[in-house]
């Protein structure tokens, strides 16, 4: 089995937050923890490609995707890299089934019938498919996030505080699916959170961040 | 008794036709300039911008003057056009599309920069973690959620290309069959004497069709939205 790598070193200057994150992550669920306004959304963002970092360089499974010395910079939509962001960013003027399949459309990257059918059972979204993002209740909405980014066979799974919108019975709910996700998709994860339980649950691998610096990276009991 | 004569349907017809002409060949480049406007930030955009709004605030009649001295038979670019590919604009209804389109545009981009900008762009930027390329992007997300602009932008377009006049006349004159719309038509009449209850009908018929022309756009406009919004 091929341990899937990521490799991050990236600078930026982010108004009174000078940003210098330098972390690794392997298979399985890492998390990105920290108080809000650490630069975790920032991280985020350069790795999947939607914010260019002044300084550093970022590789997934020894692709370089951005080092500024070589002038690499590879744009976001050839990275392959899932994005799930906090507000769901659902597409509102297409129905719940072209949001999972924009991605197959999009990218060519094909994720056929049969995988359809698993993401849609895993995230238990069957009877939402024909529904506009506008009718769907905000776990509902985090759900068809999770697998339209899914369902563009990513390399890598980015979560961006994904359960920070609900309330705590909502994310109660959710959970058990992420964890599912992590179990079976294998596909590799970074989750975002400033909620140690959350993290608790989701995550094997902490990399801790705080006013822009990473300030420990290791296991589970780095949250206390 | 309100009877049309076949002169008065020769200017409606053209009218509409120029109207929708200059309309349907605007949309492409309004589209494309309000995306440059509202989205990019270059070396002298507020130039562009300024000269884009200028049919606006111009005295129209400055307006095809100014198309007369650059498009016209003897003119520097209406000449090179006329001698190398055929071209021609001055006294033609294509002229008039030419006037016609270069009044309307600053509405019509207008309308779709405005809806253009209230997109919110991280909706492109989740298509974009999706592996959409900037092109397909634009296609599938930004066209579609300024719809509405883009129709409204449209409709503003048609009906001030329809009550184009003092550009139009200036610049490809005032000749019937060819270069007479509506407003020329009714302009026209209203120097004859006994004229005047032809002009009335001609305006009745111009009120009518602006007015069709606004409530289409409306109801179309509205369709739009609700479709963005899972009607």
């Amino acid at each position: 089995m091929v341990v899937e790598m990521l490799t991050v070193d990236v600078e930026k200057q982010l108004g009174e937050l000078s940003l210098h994150a330098a972390f690794e992550s392997a298979s399985g669920a890492t998390a990105l923890f920290g108080p809000s306004g650490a630069g975790k959304t920032s991280v985020i963002n350069m790795i999947a490609g939607l914010l260019r970092p002044d300084r550093g360089c970022i590789a997934l499974n020894g692709e370089v995707l951005f080092d500024d010395t070589a002038g690499i910079n590879v744009p976001a939509w050839k990275r392959r890299i899932g994005t799930v962001f906090q507000e769901g960013r659902l597409f509102p003027h297409m129905s719940v089934r072209h949001n999972l399949d924009y991605g197959r459309w999009a990218s060519g990257h094909a994720a056929g019938a049969k995988a359809f059918a698993h993401v849609v059972d895993l995230l238990d979204i069957g009877h939402l498919l024909d529904r506009r993002p506008g009718k769907l209740s905000g776990g509902e909405r985090q759900r068809v996030a999770v697998g339209r980014a899914l369902l563009m066979q990513p390399r890598l799974l980015l979560l961006d505080e994904p359960l920070a919108s609900l309330d705590a019975a909502r994310k109660a709910d959710i959970l058990p699916y992420l964890e599912r996700l992590r179990d079976e998709s294998g596909v590799p994860m970074i989750y975002v959170s400033h909620d140690a339980g959350e993290v608790r649950r989701i995550a094997s691998r902490v990399v801790r961040l705080e006013a822009g610096r990473v300030m420990a990276m290791g296991g589970v009991e780095l949250l206390a | 008794m309100f009877q049309l004569t076949p002169q008065d349907w020769t200017a409606i017809l053209l009218s509409l036709r120029i109207a929708t002409v200059a309309t349907a060949v605007s949309l492409p480049f309004g589209i494309g300039i309000a995306v440059l406007l509202a989205r990019k930030d270059f070396w002298g955009k507020t130039l562009v911008d300024a000269v884009v709004y200028l049919p606006l605030v111009l005295p129209p009649v400055v307006t095809g003057y100014l198309l007369l001295i650059t498009l016209g038979r003897r003119a520097p670019v209406g000449a090179f056009l006329a001698d190398h590919f055929g071209i021609v604009f001055a006294f033609r209804w294509t002229g008039a599309v030419i006037s016609c389109g270069v009044m309307a545009f600053p509405l019509m981009v207008r309308a779709i920069r405005l809806s253009i900008e209230a997109i919110d762009r991280r909706l492109e930027d989740a298509a974009s973690t999706l592996g959409a390329n900037p092109f397909w992007s634009f296609v599938t997300i930004t066209l579609p959620l300024a719809l509405p602009g883009v129709i409204a932008g449209a409709m503003l377009a048609f009906a001030r290309a329809l009550g184009e006049f003092g550009a139009t006349i200036t610049f490809v004159s005032n000749i019937p069959g060819e270069t007479q719309t509506i407003s020329a038509a009714i302009y026209t009449l209203t120097q004859v004497p006994g004229g005047d209850v032809a002009a009335l009908q001609l305006v009745i018929v111009a009120v009518i069709i602006s007015l069709a022309a606004l409530v289409a756009s409306e109801l179309l406009a509205r369709r739009a939205t609700a479709r963005l919004h899972g009607g």
